[in-house]
């Protein structure tokens, strides 16, 4: 190597400011103190991402912690814990505590936890994926479509699968339309996000008319349940709802948090990844898949909850960047800590009616969404 | 650094969209180390034939070979290993630090995790291109020529024995256009590495490569050779229809453009 740097030295074409710099690139010296100074920098850096995720789950703690003590029963904070904890290790001192607890209470908040961390994967992934800051299962039509396959299965009683999963598995289904849709406009290279949002909202819009004219048809019996649903509601859970969705929820998770570092080189551009070893075209199909998945999982259970998928990613990137390996699961937490926020807020907001979370979630989802059109290219994105 | 240099070997290869055909039975082959200039019009096929040759585009006839190997049987990632890609113009929607925007270069290489090893890599690299005080900012904060050198700096950093450019120079000041191309020439004989690039300005391509390859319409390779060789006023009016005058400066030829003209003006 010395050899090809004397000759370097020969050709006149090579400045001294060049050999310099090369000297920079070539030079295997021992790490100074200083270099070690700015490894460390780097892995605190690093540090300060888990540590944001830390918090992130001390809030979504404390927060369904707080949402738990709601109910017509006076159940302090603690009281809720201990309640809780004397139900995992199977010592229940108060049965009426249990049961307002563990019964009634939990099940929506854990629902809010899981539809939030959910929808916010689906959110991070797809806004990587697609390279587009406005892609969320709701503004893209995936979610309209898991709603009205769920929607046909409910009312019509049409499922493809039948069965015990129909609901789920024509929300899967029908959500994969709108996702064969945004996978090929991705193919189409000059599409912009705008463009990718408009066809996701006229997606939208077609699903939303089928569902309407099922519900004119339907018994008047069923309707109220659909409209309820029609708007994102956490109010239905149940620990059998629960587990399903945790379960579908969370292999979905893991896959795309194995899959986080593909996509990091993924956003850098479909052919610098491919030129990486990464199939870009594939990985964006897996991708988009496991959101329909998970999507479906969520949706034919809580009904349309928009937004929080566009919310939860973006404030993350704000304070950790928009590395996945670190957003996505960040994303989760704060996804779930927003949504249960959000059911507390409608909850509590104007007493003694309840607002649906799906309204909450859109007001803050909806200025955001603006915001986030208004100041286009901006460094957020 | 990156070890033996590598074989690189184009035979017959074809390449067209159903309404239109894109590159004609173009034959090269590059069996030393050295910085090679591919030139020619715009929508010649330039960056479609790089882009062959280490399988971006699939839908080609003909062989690209590596070593012997036919890519067709190398994996994605094995290639990816042997050939280092730098595209035109690069693309990040949201903020990602310069440290991170390189260290996607290192993706085959290093762990889930960043070591300390992948770390000093970026850092020689970042130094080399007068980067190091950018690292922790925001990639899509930088300039365009901020953008272009880091986009190169994450092609160094995967030390691979090949590495393409797609017009590394362009969006750059005539400042950091020299330094890079200086740069590349360099880092060919250094590092033993094949470096290609497609590079628009004749000049830089004529004082810098060890080699020019000259594309024509409609998609063939015109000429391939030393730059003294290939560079000359004959050539400059066959392939871009333009007249000029070339001298030479260094042993290097050096193009002074004149007037274009139409095949009915002669």
């Amino acid at each position: 190597m010395d050899e090809s740097i004397s000759d370097l030295k020969q050709d006149p074409l090579i400045s001294k400011k060049v050999l310099r710099a090369l000297s920079k690139w070539t030079d295997e010296r021992e790490a100074t103190t200083e270099d070690e100074e700015s490894y460390h920098q780097y892995d605190t850096y690093i540090w300060r991402k888990w540590v944001f995720m830390a918090a992130c789950i001390v809030v979504m703690v404390v927060t369904a912690g707080l949402a738990t003590t709601i109910g017509p029963m006076d159940i302090t904070f603690v009281e809720t814990y201990e309640t809780m904890w004397n139900h995992i290790t199977g010592n229940i001192t108060n049965d009426a505590f249990d049961y307002a607890i563990c019964t009634l209470r939990m099940p929506r908040v854990v629902m809010g936890v899981v539809a939030g961390a959910g929808l916010a994967i689906c959110g991070a992934a797809m806004q990587s994926t697609l390279m587009n800051p406005l892609a969320d299962p709701y503004t893209t039509g995936v979610s309209s479509g898991a709603s009205f396959g769920a929607t046909l299965a409910m009312l019509a009683g049409f499922s493809i699968f039948g069965g015990r999963y129909d609901v789920i598995g024509n929300a899967f289904i029908f959500s994969l339309i709108p996702t064969a849709l945004i996978v090929g406009l991705a193919r189409v290279k000059k599409s912009s996000p705008t463009t990718m949002i408009m066809a996701g909202i006229a997606v939208m819009y077609i699903f939303n008319a089928f569902t309407t004219v099922m519900m004119l048809m339907a018994d008047p019996n069923d309707l109220e349940a659909v409209y309820q649903w029609q708007v994102g509601s956490l109010a239905k859970a149940s620990w059998d709802d629960i587990v399903v969705s945790l379960g579908i929820t969370a292999i979905g998770a893991i896959i795309i948090m194995f899959l986080s570092k593909k996509l990091n080189v993924l956003s850098t551009g479909d052919d610098m990844a491919n030129s990486l070893g990464v199939n870009a075209a594939q990985l964006r199909t897996i991708m988009m898949v496991l959101v329909a998945l998970i999507t479906a999982g969520i949706v034919s259970f809580t009904g349309l909850i928009g937004f929080v998928g566009l919310v939860a990613p973006h404030v993350v990137r704000l304070f950790i960047g928009a590395d996945n390996r670190y957003l996505v699961p960040a994303a989760a937490l704060f996804g779930g800590a927003l949504l249960v926020v959000s059911d507390l807020v409608g909850r509590v907001i104007i007493q003694p009616a309840v607002l649906q979370v799906g309204v909450i979630t859109a007001f803050l989802g909806g200025p955001m969404f603006l915001w986030l059109l208004l100041r286009k290219n901006s460094n957020v994105w | 650094m990156c070890g033996d240099p590598m074989e690189y070997e184009v035979r017959n290869l074809s390449f067209g969209y159903k309404t239109h055909h894109v590159l004609s039975d173009i034959n090269l082959k590059f069996d030393r180390p050295g910085l090679v200039c591919i030139i020619g019009p715009n929508g010649v096929g330039k960056s479609t034939l790089v882009k062959c040759m280490n399988r971006i585009n699939k839908g080609y006839t003909g062989e690209v070979l590596i070593d012997g190997v036919d890519i067709k049987e190398m994996t994605m990632k094995d290639i990816s290993m042997k050939v280092g890609f730098v595209p035109a113009g690069t693309q990040d929607i949201f903020a990602m630090t310069v440290m991170d925007t390189v260290l996607i270069g290192r993706h085959n290489i290093q762990g889930w995790r960043t070591t300390h090893k992948d770390l000093e890599i970026v850092r020689r690299a970042l130094e080399m291109l007068s980067l190091e005080d950018l690292s922790m900012r925001n990639f899509n904060e930088l300039s365009a020529g901020q953008h272009q050198r880091v986009a190169l700096a994450r092609g160094l950093v995967q030390e691979t024995p090949c590495l393409i450019l797609d017009e590394p120079t362009s969006n750059l000041d005539v400042k950091h256009q020299v330094f890079v191309a200086e740069m590349l020439r360099a880092l060919a004989v250094v590092d033993n590495k094949l470096v290609i690039m497609i590079c628009h300005d004749l000049n830089i391509a004529a004082r810098y490569s060890h080699e020019i390859i000259v594309m024509k319409e409609p998609g063939i390779i015109y000429k391939v050779g030393k730059p003294l060789d290939v560079i000359t006023p004959e050539l400059v009016r066959d392939v871009y229809g333009i007249n000029c005058d070339v001298i030479e400066v260094d042993g290097s030829p050096h193009v002074i453009l004149k007037e274009t003209f139409d095949e009915e003006d002669e």
